[in-house]
């Protein structure tokens, strides 16, 4: 999933020239903007709203936060436990007579290609960008408490999920909410069941498909040169159609094996940028470690780098947010906690190895201009940011980065944009969906009534620049965090008890390996 | 001592060759069982969409009963009609690599399989399942032409 501010694509400068019909469009879209904007606003405000007296949004220490108490809870089972998770990735721990159902691996490739996209690709070219080269050393640190955070909503996810009497399965925070609160004697879980199931449909409609769709057109055009967005709208929608609503599970299926292909692929070429280079990666590693404690000169200082780290970490892994526990609950498996040791491992995947490899290649590429005297980071005119060699900022420094090295590699870049957008369109359809059954119930009616909203609005965030709606959406995903977090501190308590018998029978040899 | 033979079926016809070389067998041995494997072509490493994997379990099911009620019920019906005593298995997995293992569970003596059908990039890339069992059984395997 990607949190990337539009403007960080787009730009701002391409409003300036529009023919006589556009500004028509460009000034209804300013009204719908405007109305918007006064009604959402309050509440997109709240979400983002800085500590007093810094700019350090508080929903991103929220987040941190229950990371650093789930981390110390769970006494770093992120550690302690991240070999046996390779284990049961490999199926180790697999049943052989299950053989067919969803394995840890695929439950895990599934949530991942919906955390992996322009996130790890723009965001952690704004980090460095902004907080400079320390940020990578933040944004690794939130990554690894976030490990925590996926631990415990996974293993509640799968432990409260609905088995419908035809085999299907429904889950996620919604569930456990509802479900755990009532099994501790705990008001207010069907509360926050139905407060998180509303928020996390705004954020499908919204950061998991307008922002997506926006995006994934802004990307096209540079390539293609400008044209109106609601043509690729249309072509998203109508593919996206085809795989959520008429059921043609081999478009899915041929993006499900392209997007990690991509995946690999990007790291692929990181690695081999930092092969090519292997004699400057001690030098940008002193780059993020200096700049973690010192700032190089950025703004805020060192301040300014750990905002920019937490901050693009949160936003990338999705750590807390909830949308993890849907995606991992349809593993089958008869230890809940299982899942959550594997899912532990997106965060690690997803921050700490990708992102980590993006910051290498953006620092070692020189993109950055850094004060031969000094040796700080020069800032641009504004003071905001870095500046750089041509003054790319977002995606387009992370592209410069790799062309650096591989000159062809910003048109697989480009490609690779759409597919993680189209992908997590369908990963967040499905999340979306799973709210939208438990709000009005299962059902092919109810279901399709979602998906056709969920294609309509492709078109819209491809075709307008609802810069507003997307803040709300956006705000809605946090908002989502925010709830399920609450949710998390009442029920860790399980998790824990899960964690400990689990722990004894691993040890006591009651739980082992299966002869492949 | 019963001696028992797995035949592994692809649902194709040459599955029948198969079964007719078995009961053959069978009916020159004394005390002989065969077990009649369907293995449906699965990885625990392919990728799937959220719905997809929400939906996994009740596909599983449909996709052993078809496989049940299509090839392997009607293959031990026709073995039994012959005095033949036999039993049927469905299982996910590779090929090569679960027939090798029902037999090992079944206590199997021999696997007998027809020559598969696979063709074309997969076949050249990763080598036809037959092949792939004849390289890694743990018993002796017959492939019927």
């Amino acid at each position: 999933m990607t949190f990337i501010r539009k403007s960080l694509l787009t730009g701002a400068a391409g409003f300036a020239a529009l023919p006589a019909a556009a500004q028509e469009a460009a000034s209804l879209d300013a009204r719908v903007n405007a109305v918007f904007a006064d009604f959402t606003g309050p509440f997109v405000n709240l979400i983002f709203a800085p500590l007093p007296g810094t700019s350090f949004p508080w929903i991103v220490l929220w987040l941190v936060v229950a990371a650093s108490i789930f981390t110390i809870y769970f006494a770093f089972v992120q550690l302690r436990y991240f070999g046996h998770s390779i284990s049961l990735v490999k199926g180790d721990y697999s049943d052989p007579d299950d053989a067919g159902e969803v394995s840890h691996f695929q439950a895990l490739a599934t949530a991942l290609s919906g955390t992996v996209g322009l996130g790890n690709i723009a965001g952690v070219a704004v980090a460095v960008g902004i907080g400079g080269p320390g940020a990578t050393f933040w944004m690794i640190l939130a990554g690894l408490l976030g490990m925590a955070s996926k631990f415990t909503e996974c293993t509640l996810g799968v432990k409260y999920r609905n088995e419908y009497p035809d085999g299907t399965v429904s889950g996620g925070p919604m569930y456990y909410m509802s479900k755990g609160f009532k099994e501790r004697g705990l008001p207010g879980g069907g509360i926050l069941a139905i407060l998180f199931s509303v928020f996390c449909i705004l954020g499908a409609l919204g950061g998991g498909n307008m922002f997506q769709a926006n995006q994934a057109h802004a990307q096209i055009t540079q390539i293609t040169g400008d044209y109106p967005g609601w043509i690729t709208g249309i072509i998203f929608a109508a593919v996206v159609f085809a795989v959520i609503v008429g059921g043609i599970k081999s478009i899915a299926r041929v993006t499900e094996k392209v997007v990690p292909f991509m995946g690999i692929m990007y790291v692929g070429a990181a690695a081999i940028i930092l092969i090519v280079n292997y004699d400057m990666i001690g030098w940008a590693f002193g780059q993020i470690f200096a700049g973690a404690f010192t700032g190089l000169g950025v703004a805020g200082g060192f301040v300014g780098a750990l905002i920019q780290g937490f901050k693009r970490a949160a936003f990338s892994n999705e750590a807390g947010v909830g949308s993890a526990a849907i995606a991992h609950s349809a593993v089958r498996t008869k230890e809940p906690i299982t899942e959550g040791f594997v899912s532990l491992l997106e965060p690690l995947i997803d921050t700490v190895v990708i992102c980590t490899m993006t910051a290498l290649v953006i620092i070692i590429s020189q993109q950055l201009i850094i004060d031969a005297e000094t040796g700080n980071y020069v800032l641009n005119d504004a003071g905001s940011a870095i500046a750089t060699v041509d003054g790319n900022s977002g995606v387009a420094l992370t592209s410069a980065a790799f062309a650096s090295g591989i000159s062809w590699f910003p048109y697989i870049l480009a490609l690779a944009v759409v597919l993680f957008a189209f992908s997590t369109m369908i990963s967040w359809s499905y999340y979306g969906l799973k709210a939208w059954t438990y709000l009005f119930g299962e059902g092919k009616m109810s279901e399709l009534i979602f998906k056709v909203i969920f294609c309509i609005f492709i078109v819209i965030g491809a075709a307008a620049s609802l810069g507003p709606v997307i803040d709300f959406s956006d705000a809605a995903i946090f908002a989502m965090a925010v709830v399920n977090i609450t949710a998390l501190y009442f029920l860790m308590s399980i998790v824990r008890a899960e964690l400990n018998s689990y722990s004894a029978r691993l040890k006591s040899g009651e739980i082992k390996k299966f002869a492949h | 001592m019963t001696t028992k033979l797995v035949i592994g079926l692809d649902g194709a016809g040459s599955g029948d060759r198969a079964l007719d070389f078995a009961s053959d067998l069978a009916s020159r041995i004394e005390d002989c069982e065969l077990v009649v494997a369907y293995v449906i072509e699965w990885s625990p490493f392919s990728f799937q969409t959220a719905e997809e994997n929400a939906q996994r379990h009740k596909r599983r099911e449909e996709e052993i009963s078809t496989a049940r009620e299509r090839v392997v019920e009607p293959a031990v019906a026709s073995l039994q009609k012959k005095g033949i005593t036999a039993k049927g298995v469905v299982r996910h997995g590779d090929v090569a690599h679960t027939l090798n293992s029902i037999c090992e569970k079944e206590g199997g003596h021999q696997i007998i399989v027809c020559r598969t059908s696979e063709s074309g990039l997969t076949k050249r890339i990763f080598g036809s399942s037959t092949a792939n069992l004849v390289m890694s059984a743990t018993v002796p395997v017959t492939v019927i032409g």
